[in-house]
């Protein structure tokens, strides 16, 4: 720590106080950060950080990531997440686990987002709404896959690679 | 400029035309006291709504907004809100002391107001020892704190009171000081007469830098004599609830709550009449067309423009710095303030003495 004279302190003291001041000028001149907001709904723009609630984004052909592997329902510590898979048979007879109903409850969700960050295909996201409230709390269980949406299936790059290879 | 005492003599001759003169005096007493408590009400709503609208934009805030335009009625709803609450005692309290407490710091907050002169001629309070009033019955309000403390049985509200009574009385010697300095300049204790004094200047450009420097350190004494700013330890929130007045409610917390604001109007206009010309227009040696255009400007004009400015100063004060410690407070005071005022008196005598003043 510095040690200044009597006089010293006396100038360095004012000095900073004078700085702190003009701070807090810059910012009583700056635009006000408040939101307006029932009136401002249409306009409200949330940063893009925010997390309202989870989704699980599809694509046009009706397409999501979601391979069903279970790893969000296991990080999510409140149990909020219900993953429920099916296996089914695909045309080259091998069996396939795909995704039936991917259920969300959003009364229980702490908003942590571990499970975005333990889902290996960036399959679920929060998006920025935040309007929630309901009159009933069955309602706040929500599915999240799309009815008839399946996984975007791999492309195959990997075959003729394979193919070289033997 | 525009002479007030025209209507208070006019006042005066028509009540003594119908009724003896010692009736006519008692009314115009009773008639100028209702004045002053509207006038004082209404400048602790204009204050408050201030206070927050001012806090809210240096937090990059809007403040209040939603009640009326620009949320303008909503200190009027606070203070009827405040109107009906319940008044109550607590059970172990002093019951006179704590029931008398508030009315001691609005009275004394009361009498300075009254000292201070608004325009020409439109002084309430106004004899050759007026700075010397106003010092004094400021000093009453301590007094009232005190009470509110001891009053209340609360050790919250007792070491409140103890911080809030240290400080005071310790800030009261800088403002003494100061203002001492400015008295050697002026020659007079008079409000009227100080103010007519510097219709050829301000106080603070004749007296150059020892009057800057006395204005400097009337500013931080005054904004700690009102408790304010970055001197609020008695009502520290953190720390000891509300200070003073935790255990006050209703109308009883309002008049705590009214004397904080007004006591800081009062520093602010007080530090105008004796260093910033008063209701005096402000004018530039050989611009007579630039100063008959700021004479068109009425004097209270001047008088509540150039407060508010300087109330506009404490506030950013306020909400820039943080607290100080007790400790430092009383550092800052006595290794500081009070000897940086005393060289200072020195200069400003030695000064007066040689006329170095313009």
């Amino acid at each position: 720590m510095e040690t200044y004279s009597y006089l010293g302190g006396i100038v360095h003291g004012i000095r900073s106080l004078l700085t702190g001041m003009k701070t807090t000028m810059t910012v009583f001149c700056r635009r006000k950060v408040t939101e307006q907001y029932p009136e401002n709904r249409t306009t409200l723009q949330m940063f893009d950080r925010f997390r309202g609630t989870l989704t699980m984004p599809h694509n046009e052909q009706n397409e999501h990531h979601c391979v069903a592997c279970g790893l969000c329902q296991m990080a999510c510590p409140n149990g909020t997440i219900k993953v429920t898979s099916e296996t089914v048979e695909t045309e080259d007879g091998k069996k396939k686990k795909i995704l039936a109903k991917y259920e969300y409850d959003l009364g229980s969700c702490m908003f942590c987002q571990l499970c975005v960050t333990a889902c290996p295909h960036d399959a679920i996201t929060f998006d920025t709404a935040f309007e929630h409230a309901v009159f009933d709390r069955t309602k706040l269980v929500k599915t999240l896959n799309r009815p008839g949406s399946h996984v975007i299936e791999k492309k195959k790059t990997a075959v003729p690679q394979g193919e070289t290879a033997k | 400029m525009f002479d007030f005492s025209i209507v208070t003599n006019w006042i005066h001759q028509t009540l003594t035309s119908y009724m003896s003169e010692g009736l006519a005096i008692f009314l115009e007493c009773i008639a100028i006291g209702v004045c002053i408590i509207l006038m004082y009400a209404l400048l602790a709503i204009i204050l408050i709504y201030m206070e927050r609208k001012i806090c809210a934009f240096f937090q990059c805030r809007l403040g209040p907004n939603r009640v009326g335009k620009w949320g303008s009625i909503q200190v009027i709803c606070d203070v009827l809100k405040m109107l009906t609450k319940e008044i109550f005692t607590p059970n172990a309290a002093d019951r006179f002391l704590y029931n008398l407490a508030p009315f001691m710091v609005i009275i004394a907050s009361f009498l300075t107001f009254t000292c201070l002169p608004i325009n020409k001629g439109m002084e309430v309070l106004n004899f050759n020892v007026g700075i010397f009033f106003l010092l004094s019955a400021s000093s009453m309000g301590v007094i009232g704190i005190l009470l509110a403390g001891w009053g209340s049985n609360n050790k919250f509200s007792l070491i409140g009171a103890m911080r809030s009574g240290a400080q005071i009385i310790s800030y009261e010697l800088s403002v003494g000081l100061s203002i001492l300095t400015m008295v050697v300049l002026m020659g007079t204790m008079q409000f009227s007469e100080i103010v007519e004094g510097q219709a050829d200047g301000w106080f603070i450009f004749k007296g150059h830098l020892p009057a800057l420097i006395a204005f400097i350190v009337y500013l931080i004494a005054g904004n700690a004599e009102c408790n304010r700013g970055p001197f609020d330890l008695p009502e520290a929130e953190s720390e000891l609830t509300a200070g003073y007045h935790t255990e006050y409610s209703g109308m009883h917390f309002g008049f705590f709550y009214l004397a904080e604001y007004l006591n800081l109007f009062i520093v602010a206009s007080v530090a105008v009449t004796i260093f910033l010309g008063g209701w005096m227009p402000f004018h530039v040696v050989g611009m007579d067309g630039f100063n008959a255009v700021m004479d068109c400007i009425p004097g209270f004009v001047w008088f509540f423009g150039k407060a508010f400015f300087v109330v506009f100063l404490l506030m950013w004060i306020k909400w820039t710095f943080p607290r100080l410690r007790i400790d430092q407070i009383l550092a800052l005071e006595w290794k500081y303030l009070v000897p940086i005022s005393m060289v200072n008196l020195i200069i400003m005598v030695l000064i007066v003495v040689f006329e170095l003043h313009f």
